[in-house]
């Protein structure tokens, strides 16, 4: 049996209802946990003991009542990009280290709603513009699997805290892979749903025409647990997706026999890590011999994708970040002269260096003279790379790739290098250009690093994707593996 | 000395008439305390959206029907970056390159009768920003995010207008016709209509533009024109004395009466405007468009017509009865109760605006339904003077005591002040024959066809009848008896 933190959710609410153990008593192994591993990890900015334990004794009497909803006393923890009320919400960043959130994120009460514990809040790239989790204002994430590689980012301190058993599935956002490569770089499950299926109500926004929330977990089970609570329509979201939210946990039961898998050959370049290509093309042989049916297919366009997102996503940040202003909340400089003053050094002490960055790439790319060539390009691109995405569904269900084009690197190796940074997420980009889903999920290991395989269905096939990946799931044990924390 | 030619393009924002903002719910009532009508949305919070008030598509809508332009079936909103701390974003949500409304033009009559027709270039969705306070902080600035989010209409004018006469008759018109429509209050003290005026010279005769410069937020008709006039002559005296207009935004200040330098374009914000990514384009549909087409009021031309034509109205009395919907609503009112249309036009435009004119008072629809005198007191009022029950010399008595709310219901104050005509010629006949006695050298003159001379004689009955005798009724006995 396995260690009470390493368990899934399935197993918890199972264990939960035959009174194994306590939501108070699981709640705080998992806090002791953090308490006493955390230091050397960071992935939490903020832990939240005291409303954590009552939280789970509500739960616990809920269940005992015998009423209670799906996920009552499950202990999980929220990407701190996720607006919690009441409590700091820092989106990693120095600007908002003051911010307690007046509201809930939607996905929040959502989950509220179906019963979860809040342990804290998760370390992330600063307002989630990172693959390494390097740029938080609160220092850099750890990853469990060896102490002097990166988790992979944004949302590097979800993933880390999950892979080190300190929470039972946590929440992420991807806005250019941010939720997958992460959880590549961890060994853990995370899925981004299609642009629009989970509320951005509350989700504090980078890049508004990519961003979306998804689940982080241990396998694709747990992550449909919380997919279930988290998907559907939200009026205070005009982007977000009226259509019902199907039984995730009924769908990744069915078969994966007949179902077509193109093997996208531009994600198997020359860029590619060769360990992962012969654990990526493994996996794949293991569907095979489940009944799916192979094939190869082609996305010509994947090469323009991050140049197309390093023009959409800036540009779109320069703006979405011009209210951290010093004016209503946040950061503001000692002793302002003026209002430019003001503006001027309350910007350039609460941000970062790569936030700065694409604020200024982004106004350029907006910039009269520029725009043509930069943003209305971009946008060309991505409808092309759509195209290629819905010409490719029209002869697959699933395209299967690697996950990142390497296994966690080291901390400090790509600092100073944004491109090759920008690179990690070559294979991850474009699905956020097109607005799809896509799951990464544990494929194999390399010198004792997680490989994350990815799988990209069509649009609002997050019940697919689960199927296929509880499926691979069902007959490997790659999401099983744990880092050895010595404890 | 050189001849100019003023040109003229006008922007006006008008303000729309919803209870809730364009992108959140926070109600858009005036006057509150500062900050108390901004919600997260409106603060530009982390992690907040926009959700658009679908109400602004149908006064959008209206608009457009009612000035002939074209209505996009899609159109699209766009973030205007910029820096200001009243702008709580950091970007203003309006649309540049698909607004909701495109073309349409406007008829306006002119002093001296003529008709200008001013083509619309587009009117385009957006939110108004708060307001900067710059008093009472001790060197500081107060903001107040109550006006922030509020749904603006920009109406741009195509540079059609050669004075600021012509700049004013267009302004107020698009008020007229956005208070019509019930697309905005029109209230101008309260920001609900703000101009910015587009003004440049060039020689008499010659085609090309000349540099413009925009003078910003004018709230009233009156500043409209001085601000234009000003803006004219500072321009010609450049001209003239061999300078160059410089393309700037200028403001007008009323106190100082002059317009003065805001930014120029040198140092002009580049907006960088994007499509908004947290709203969908807008879809309107054919049906919605029809819709919106038959809910729309009477328009004024319409409206005027109609007063020509069943009222027997001439136009320059239905034109000002027509000028509010109230009002003209309350004049249709008069003439139903009153039963004589042309009496209560008379009255309505004489004697009520007459007396509102008196207590500063516009015929709006908030001080028409405050007034103490009811549309249908005065219609009553008038049914008696038209059945003989009082003359109109006592109605005017009795108009005044229910203006003042000394009554509210006519009938009651002419039956306990006993102000009922004297119409009963047993009455009457002994004082006219006394009249004619007492006036010997008059009836002479009469007889012998000074026949003007009845009206001293009907006043003279008057005066001893205290205007309660009914006028024509002594007309009529006068003369039988002096001709007796």
């Amino acid at each position: 049996m396995s260690e009470l933190h390493d368990k899934t959710i399935s197993q918890l609410l199972l264990d939960l209802d035959n009174k194994a153990f306590s939501s108070v008593e699981l709640t705080g192994h998992y806090l002791d946990r953090i308490e006493r591993l955390d230091p050397a990890i960071n992935s939490y900015i903020t832990v939240l003991r005291e409303p954590a334990l009552a939280r789970a004794a509500a739960m616990d009497v809920a269940r005992q009542k015998g009423i209670h909803p799906p996920l009552a006393g499950i202990p999980i923890a929220h990407k701190d990009i996720i607006c919690t009320q009441g409590v700091r919400t820092s989106a990693g960043s120095r600007m908002l280290d003051n911010f307690i959130a007046p509201y809930n994120a939607t996905l929040v009460e959502q989950l509220n709603d179906a019963g979860v514990v809040t342990l804290g809040k998760t370390n992330m790239d600063e307002f989630a513009m990172g693959s390494s989790n390097e740029n938080s204002y609160y220092g850099p994430v750890r990853n469990p699997w060896r102490a002097d590689r990166v988790p992979g980012g944004s949302s590097g301190g979800s993933a880390a805290s999950l892979a080190a058993g300190l929470c039972a599935a946590t929440t992420g956002t991807d806005t250019g892979g941010s939720i997958r490569q992460p959880a590549a770089f961890c060994g853990i499950t995370g899925l981004k749903p299609t642009y629009g299926r989970v509320s951005r109500w509350g989700v504090i926004a980078y890049a508004s025409s990519l961003d979306q929330a998804g689940p982080m977990a241990r396998t694709a089970e747990d992550a449909a647990h919380l997919l279930q609570a988290m998907a559907g329509f939200d009026h205070r979201d005009s982007t977000s997706i009226n259509q019902p939210v199907p039984d995730y946990l009924a769908q990744i039961n069915g078969s994966i026999k007949g179902l077509k898998i193109g093997i996208c050959t531009e994600y198997f370049d020359e860029g590619l890590d060769d360990d992962i290509r012969t654990a990526v093309m493994a996996a794949a042989k293991t569907l095979e011999s489940m009944g799916a049916i192979l094939s190869e297919v082609s996305l010509p366009n994947t090469q323009h994708a991050i140049p197309a997102y390093y023009v959409i996503a800036p540009a779109e940040c320069s703006s979405n970040l011009a209210r951290y202003d010093g004016v209503r909340f946040g950061y503001r400089c000692a002793d302002p002269e003026s209002i430019e003053d003001l503006y001027k050094r309350s910007r350039s002490e609460g941000f970062g260096r790569e936030v700065k960055s694409r604020i200024m790439v982004g106004t350029f790319a907006l910039s009269a003279g520029y725009y043509e060539a930069y943003y209305r390009k971009a946008q060309q691109i991505r409808r092309l790379i759509s195209a290629d995405f819905s010409q490719v569904f029209d002869q697959v269900d699933y395209i299967l790739g690697p996950t990142t084009p390497s296994t966690a690197f080291k901390l400090g190796e790509k600092v100073d290098d944004q491109v090759a940074m920008y690179l990690q997420d070559i294979y991850t980009i474009a699905v956020n250009l097109a607005g799809l889903p896509a799951i990464s999920i544990p494929a194999g290991q390399s010198q004792g690093l997680p490989i994350g395989l990815q799988l990209i269905g069509r649009h609002l096939d997050e019940g697919g994707l689960l199927k296929v990946a509880h499926n691979f799931q069902q007959a490997s044990d790659w999401h099983a593996q744990r880092p050895n924390d010595g404890q | 000395m050189q001849d100019w030619e003023i040109v003229i393009g006008l922007e006006i924002h008008t303000q729309l008439k919803t209870k809730s903002k364009i992108f959140s719910g926070a109600s858009t009532d005036f006057g509150a305390a500062p900050n108390t009508q901004a919600c997260a949305i409106d603060l530009g919070f982390p992690g907040v959206l926009p959700t658009v008030n679908t109400r602004v598509y149908e006064k959008a809508v209206a608009f457009g029907l009612a000035i002939g332009a074209t209505i996009n079936l899609t159109s699209v909103f766009d973030r205007k970056n910029y820096f200001y701390p009243d702008s709580p974003k950091g970007y203003q949500i309006t649309q540049l390159e698909t607004p909701i409304v495109v073309g349409g033009s406007v008829d306006i009559i002119l002093k001296d009768g003529s008709v200008k027709t001013i083509q619309v270039t587009r009117a385009h969705l957006e939110e108004d920003a708060g307001k900067s306070m710059h008093e009472d902080y001790h060197g500081k600035t107060g903001i107040d995010l109550n006006r922030a989010g509020t749904p603006l209409l920009e109406i741009v004018s195509e540079p059609d207008m050669r004075s600021a006469e012509e700049a004013v008759a267009y302004a107020r018109y698009i008020h007229q016709l956005v208070t019509y429509l019930g697309v905005s209050d029109g209230d101008m003290s309260q920001g609900s209509l703000r101009c910015d005026a587009n003004v440049s010279i060039r020689p008499m005769g010659t085609e090309a533009m000349g540099t413009r410069t925009e003078t910003k937020n004018v709230n009233s008709f009156r500043f409209l024109e001085r601000a234009i006039n000003h803006e004219v002559e500072r321009q010609i005296a450049v001209l003239e004395s061999g300078g160059r207009i410089r393309q700037e935004t200028r403001l007008y200040d009323s106190d100082k009466d002059e317009t003065r330098p805001m930014r120029s374009k040198e140092t002009a914000t580049d907006y960088r405007y994007f499509p908004e990514p947290d709203l969908l384009p807008i879809h309107i549909t054919q049906d919605y468009i029809e819709t919106v087409r038959q809910q729309m009021p009477e328009l004024p031309e319409a409206k005027i017509q109609r007063f020509v034509r069943d009222y027997d109205l001439n136009e320059a009395d239905a034109e000002v009865l027509a000028s509010t919907v109230a009002l003209a609503d309350y004049f249709e009112t008069v003439a139903r109760v009153g039963g004589d249309a042309k009496l209560a036009a008379n009255w309505v435009r004489v004697e009520l605006l007459g007396q509102m004119n008196r207590d500063s008072l516009t015929p709006s629809a908030e001080s028409l339904s405050a007034i103490s005198l009811s549309a249908n007191a005065l219609g009553m009022l008038l049914a008696r003077i038209k059945d003989g029950t009082i003359s109109g010399k006592i109605a005017k008595t009795v108009f005044a005591a229910l203006w003042h709310g000394e009554a509210t219901d006519p009938d009651t104050y002419i039956a306990t002040q006993g102000l009922t005509q004297v119409s009963n010629s047993n009455e009457l006949i002994p004082i006219v024959d006394s009249v004619i006695e007492n006036n010997p050298q008059q009836a002479a003159q009469y007889r012998e066809g000074k026949t003007k001379l009845i009206g001293f004689f009907v006043g003279q009955v008057m005066r001893q009848t205290a205007g309660k005798a009914n006028p024509q009724q002594v007309s009529d006995l006068v003369q039988q008896r002096l001709l007796d």
